[in-house]
């Protein structure tokens, strides 16, 4: 397996919230990741952003990894949740919020603050 | 790419599902896909969403598809 591989990995089984987007929650390159990043905020989410576009081979790895064709991509406590849309869409019945505490425990607003993890 | 291909592949996929595809920008690499299905009952989200994701595997590997939105709809 490759650096970026485990790198990935690490980021995905460790990282409270992931979120593998397009530019950075500072600056985000497209619709989708703003989206995604949008809703888990919302949720109160305490969102690790790994901006895939400085190099190709990130997305490729990730894909490989989660088997999700698209960015972004969501993780909560290491399990894919997925892309803009299913973020949306739960983030809207309240089933976001339900999964966060869940995973992360009732106290999870206000846990961590908005990060940037750089990869490769 | 032209709507119609997309539905053609979604309606293979679902058999008596129920297929929509919009052209969100009218440029033919942003769409908006819709689908109920008999296929989604009992799957979570992100299995539902694969699905539609397998269904397009070729526009989406090629790049055809620059920008994809779902929404899946069981029938229960």
């Amino acid at each position: 397996m490759t650096e970026l591989h485990d790198q990935l990995k690490q980021i995905i089984e460790t990282e409270d919230v992931a979120l593998f987007m397009k530019g950075t929650p500072q600056f985000v390159m497209c619709g989708n990741s703003h989206r995604a990043l949008e809703a888990l905020r919302r949720a109160g989410a305490p969102v690790t952003a790994v901006d895939i576009l400085p190099d190709p081979r990130i997305r490729e790895e990730l894909s490989a990894l989660s088997g999700w064709p698209t960015i972004p991509q969501v993780f909560v406590g290491g399990e894919l949740v997925g892309g803009a849309d299913i973020v949306e869409e739960l983030e809207a019945s309240g089933e976001l919020e339900q999964t966060l505490r869940q995973k992360l425990g009732d106290e999870y607003r206000g846990a961590g603050e908005e990060r940037v993890v750089a990869v490769a | 790419m032209a709507v119609r291909t997309l539905v053609d592949l979604l309606q293979a996929a679902f058999p008596g599902g129920e297929v929509a595809v919009e052209d969100r920008t009218g440029g033919g690499d942003h769409f908006q896909v819709t689908v109920s299905s008999a296929r989604f009952d009992g799957l979570s989200l992100v299995e539902q969403h694969r699905l539609v994701y397998d269904a397009l595997a070729t526009p989406l590997a090629d790049g055809t598809i620059h920008e994809l939105r779902i929404k899946t709809k069981g029938t229960t």
